[in-house]
């Protein structure tokens, strides 16, 4: 039997006791509506799931109508509305899980659990659920359970656990070490990134230089927004210090949801206190004086690891008031995300951190202008603060040298899929995609996914181009932008098997907001299961392409935009495989149209 | 307050705006109409759901309803790359929802309907999904109607209760996306709010229970203008070969009530010069049940419901040179597509032993080699051939049919008019 614990303790009581810590730290802020992602996850950490009697509570604290917290909760897909077991399996499904044995995994979690995925086994003791990617690409499969990391899953491994956790065992006791691979730095010692960390060295060379001698080192630097959006950092920081307000915020942006990015989780984890100057320095330029970091819930994880790095800080005076007697004041806090690939976007970020739902806002005003709480809000992806800081500590020349004269600095790619060294390489701009695959061991190359699902296809006739931060070149020199993911698929990988996978991925993330992406993904996946299975006319998968072109045009952020590519570039790249599949005229199967009704028909 | 003045260029002409304005409207102070579904007035931050408003900004696509007007503002509003951009939005929207205007109270009143007639839309490029939405009677004054919901986030702003609290909101998300009603938020509506509610709705998915009048055809918000005068036949003549050979024509009804056939009819004498013209071969209207000779045209009433529907339609495609998808009900399936949400086994035993006519103790339906078999559901024509040309409506009015068909046949192919687009 489900054991369902009702909490019994008044919701005042609760935020007092159990709250109150959480809210403290949100010293700068008192508006409670922001507070709402952190009751939720309170109340689903502690019964599993979140109650219509939580719901009525919170409603009637907050003063906000019942169906709006609803709205939120359904919003996020952490969030559980109906009880679950006392361990929660989410296992990736996404296309390098596919690869690395994903089937096989979830038929033994399910034989090993007795639950089938959806759902909770009858003793209420496992719940699986499969979710999009979890950000460990370069040990796949992988799950969370409980929000711990599993990886590297085998169907004995997943036996073992499942037979420990049966047993009352604790998931904390046999959680992996996520191991952080990074397989590649610049050999001359000069990596920008894998350098030895020295706590504060950053902060010293800050607090002597001005705002503004700052914002012009970031400039001079030529760092460009690592997210893979490759706006000029130096830029939005003036942009964010021009911006006239007593408040402003910085945010780091840690919803690293690209599918095959991992490098945000691996610098949170080899360097959390880089991530934390980067930005201090951020709030110095641009004059704010709270940051946030907004953690994806799939990194749970780190969370304490972070945590505690902000308590040291705090402890030996790298955060808090008058940062090294400079009059200077910065808080930063962890907000966690729950669940929502389109929060990465930053104006979805922000608006999950007022508590709503994580749609992305309509562009009136930038982020820099108009953020959080409609302050001036400067969010940063993880590595660009990382290499902020670092340029505060070696001077812009350390990333400004490197790279090729159109495109400077280096970039982390997360390599994975198949090679024989998935992980992280820190690559100099100017590298061809040849060389890349030659340091990651993949020799036999099919298919190349270039910064996430969202992103572009490289094919084994494009090895020549230039991995850089810049879209240009032509014919016999081509660049390609190096946003951070690189799946590697080799011959054996059936093209539309990956296709689906990612047409899928769009169905679950698309926030629903606008029309094109909310329905033109839905519809583009429709066609696309038509085209797998050989029934879609040569015109109708053309017809894709147009279809692509409306997402692009008028979709309202980027996920929408840039959603179609894959499946565009892959009716270009791969004409061959689509001529094969394509229809010379229209067919139409009338036995299996019939099939309901004869099945109906005989039976009765 | 200081309004500074800016100047914008739409398609070409200069207008003045006041800064800090959105563009849409700005362009609607001017008489510069942009279509648009979410907007309703100007509101911070705008909505920008439907994404009907995208033009072209400086070169770029953007929704006008999100982009304030700025000095030296260059707009694209009518190029037919970015009319086509807008016409595929309202089709995605009509083929995600499942929208049955003559089976609609707010059909005649409806924004999404409307932007389908000045679009010209007379057939979706996207296939319809026909998934089944729920629909919401719970409360006691509001009906809402998922089926018909473009969530175009207007009640989620605008309806709240006097502590300003939301009676509606957003619901899960991407494809699976509702609005979610609060009705305990909802009881504290007055009459007024409740119907300015239903009025708000740019559709007919939020319905004020009882209280929503239904109009006569022609009396509401978006019907054809009565003065309109119909392009009599004669206008035609120059275009129609005098060599006297008459073309041929076919006919038939599949899926559908005959209404079609009926307008067809409905030009009364006209029929008579229609004669002249034409002659007819397989139709109902002759009674000519099999083909003789290869046909100029076939004009298809009705969806695909059953395989004899199918043969039909099949050998319509092989005997006619160009084949016209007349009304709803064949060009996306239209009121019978209904069951199309629901398996075949439902419709079987709802129509046969559940329903209020069957007699006690009914347990047959009717099975026979020679009673044509159903289908899973009712496919559009479109699904099974190639269509050459659609007439949209439900149906289609006589003169427009007659306009159309002529036009096929003698002229340059299909030109009909807003006025003359009509789905109910």
């Amino acid at each position: 039997m489900i054991k369902i614990i009702e909490t019994v303790v008044s919701v005042s009581e609760f935020y007092i006791r159990k709250l109150k810590p959480i809210y403290m730290e949100y010293t700068a802020i008192r508006n409670e509506r922001t507070q709402l992602l952190n009751y939720l996850w309170e109340f689903q950490d502690k019964n599993g799931y979140i109650s219509t009697s939580d719901i009525r509570k919170l409603s009637k604290e907050l003063g906000i109508s019942w169906i709006e917290i609803e709205g939120v909760i359904s919003f996020y897909h952490f969030f559980r509305r109906k009880p679950t077991g006392k361990y929660t399996v989410y296992l990736n499904n996404g296309m390098v899980s596919e690869i690395k044995g994903f089937q096989k995994i979830k038929e033994a979690f399910e034989k090993e659990t007795g639950a089938i995925f959806g759902e909770t086994d009858p003793t209420g003791t496992f719940s699986l659920f499969e979710t999009s990617c979890i950000g460990l690409s370069d040990q796949e499969p992988a799950a969370l359970i409980n929000f711990m990391p599993f990886v590297n899953l085998t169907p004995k491994k997943v036996k073992e656990i499942v037979s420990h956790l049966k047993k009352g065992g604790d998931v904390a006791e046999i959680k992996d070490e996520v191991k952080d691979y990074v397989r590649y730095k610049n050999d001359k010692g000069e990596s920008v990134l894998f350098r030895e960390y020295k706590e504060g060295d950053s902060i010293l060379k800050l607090v002597k230089k001005q705002p503004q001698e700052v914002i012009q080192e970031i400039k001079d630097s030529g760092l460009t927004g690592r997210g893979g959006a490759f706006f000029p950092t130096g830029l939005k920081w003036e942009f964010a210090r021009h911006s006239q307000s007593m408040q402003k915020y910085v945010i780091c942006n840690a919803d690293e949801g690209e599918p095959g990015t991992f490098k945000d989780r691996v610098l949170l984890n080899q360097m959390p206190g880089l991530v934390l100057e980067g930005m201090i320095t951020a709030g110095y330029a641009i004059g704010a004086t709270k940051g946030f970091i907004y953690l994806r819930a799939e990194y749970r994880f780190l969370k304490k690891k972070v945590e505690d790095t902000i308590k040291h800080f705090y402890n030996i005076g790298l955060l808090g008031e008058n940062i090294l007697g400079k009059n200077f004041d910065f808080d930063i806090s962890v907000v966690m995300g729950a669940g929502a690939y389109v929060c990465g976007e930053e104006t979805s970020l922000i608006e999950s951190m007022e508590g709503k739902r994580g749609g992305p806002r309509t562009k009136v005003y930038f982020p820099v202008e108009r953020g959080f709480l409609d302050k001036p809000t400067l969010v940063n992806n993880v590595e660009t603060l990382c290499v902020a800081a670092r340029v505060m500590e070696f001077g812009s020349e350390v990333f400004s040298k490197k790279g090729i004269e159109d495109s400077q600095g280096t970039k982390l790619l997360s390599i994975s899929g198949d090679c024989k060294k998935p992980g992280i390489y820190e690559i100099e701009w100017g590298m061809t995609i040849e060389e890349m695959l030659d340091l990651c061991g993949a020799d036999d190359v099919n298919y190349i996914q270039f910064n996430g699902f969202a992103g572009t296809i490289r094919t084994k006739d494009d090895l020549h181009h230039i991995i850089s931060g810049v879209e240009m070149g032509n014919k016999y020199n081509p660049y390609i932008r190096g946003g951070g993911s690189v799946m590697i698929f080799n011959s054996k990988r059936d093209v539309f098997d990956i296709l689906t996978n990612f047409s899928n991925f769009f169905i679950a993330e698309s926030c629903g907001l606008c029309t094109p992406c909310r329905a033109g993904n839905y519809l583009i996946g429709k066609r696309l299961e038509k085209i797998k299975n050989g029934e879609a006319t040569y015109e109708e998968i053309e017809e894709i392409k147009s279809w692509g072109k409306v997402l692009r045009d008028t979709s309202r952020c980027g996920l929408g935009k840039t959603s179609t590519n894959f499946i565009v570039e892959a009716i270009d790249k791969f004409p061959e495989l689509f001529k094969e599949k394509g229809l010379k005229e229209k067919s139409f199967d009338l036995s299996a149209a019939l099939n309901d009704y004869y099945d109906y028909v005989k039976n009765n | 307050m200081d309004l500074r003045k800016v100047t914008i260029t739409i398609d070409g002409k200069k207008f003045e705006a006041i800064e800090g304005q959105s563009l849409i409207e700005a362009a609607k102070n001017n008489g510069f109409y942009i279509p648009t579904l979410c907007h309703f007035k100007e509101i911070y931050p705008p909505l920008g759901t439907c994404r009907v408003c995208t033009v072209n900004i400086n070169g770029k696509p953007d929704t006008a309803c999100t982009r304030k007007v700025f000095d030296g503002m260059e707009v694209e509003v009518n190029t037919p790359e970015v009319l086509d951009n807008r016409k595929a939005i309202v089709e995605m929207l009509f083929a995600e929802g499942n929208h049955y205007c003559p089976a609609c109270a707010k059909s005649g009143d409806c924004e999404l309907q409307r932007k389908g007639y000045e679009m010209g839309i007379s057939s979706s490029r996207f296939p319809h999904l026909f998934e089944e939405r729920p629909r919401d009677f719970k409360d006691d004054r509001i009906f809402l109607e998922h089926n018909r919901c473009i969530l175009c986030k207007r009640c989620v702003h605008e309806v709240k209760t006097n502590k300003g609290e939301n009676v509606f909101y957003f619901q899960n998300r991407g494809h699976n996306m509702l609005v979610g009603m609060d009705y305990e938020k909802a009881k504290e509506l007055t009459d007024e709010q409740v119907l300015e509610a239903a009025k708000l709705c740019p559709v007919g998915a939020i319905i004020a229970k009882g209280k929503c009048s239904v109009k006569p055809f022609g009396d509401r918000k978006f019907d054809v203008d009565k003065n309109i005068k119909w392009i009599q036949s004669e206008d035609m003549e120059l275009n129609i070969p005098k060599d006297g050979k008459k073309k041929i024509v076919a006919t038939t009804s599949l899926a559908g009530c005959f209404g079609c056939h009926m307008s067809l009819l409905d030009i009364d004498l006209g029929i008579l010069d229609v004669l002249e013209l034409v002659e007819f071969n397989k139709s109902p209207l002759t009674d000519i049940k099999k083909f003789s000779k290869q046909c100029d045209i076939g004009i298809i009433e009705g969806g695909v419901a059953n395989s004899e529907n199918f043969e039909v339609l099949k050998e319509f495609r092989k005997k006619c040179k160009i084949v016209v998808a007349l009304g709803e009900c064949s060009i996306w399936g239209g009121i019978p597509a209904m069951r199309n949400t629901l398996p075949l086994k439902d419709c079987l035993e709802e129509a046969y032993l559940n329903s209020i006519s069957s007699e006690n103790n009914e347990n047959i339906i009717p099975y026979h080699e020679d009673i044509p078999k159903l289908l899973n559901k009712v496919y559009s024509v479109s699904d099974i051939i190639k269509i050459d040309y659609y007439i949209p409506g439900c149906p289609p009015n006589a003169e427009h049919i007659w306009k159309a068909i002529k036009n096929i046949l003698f002229g340059a192919g299909e030109k009909v008019a807003y006025e003359e687009f009509k789905y109910d």
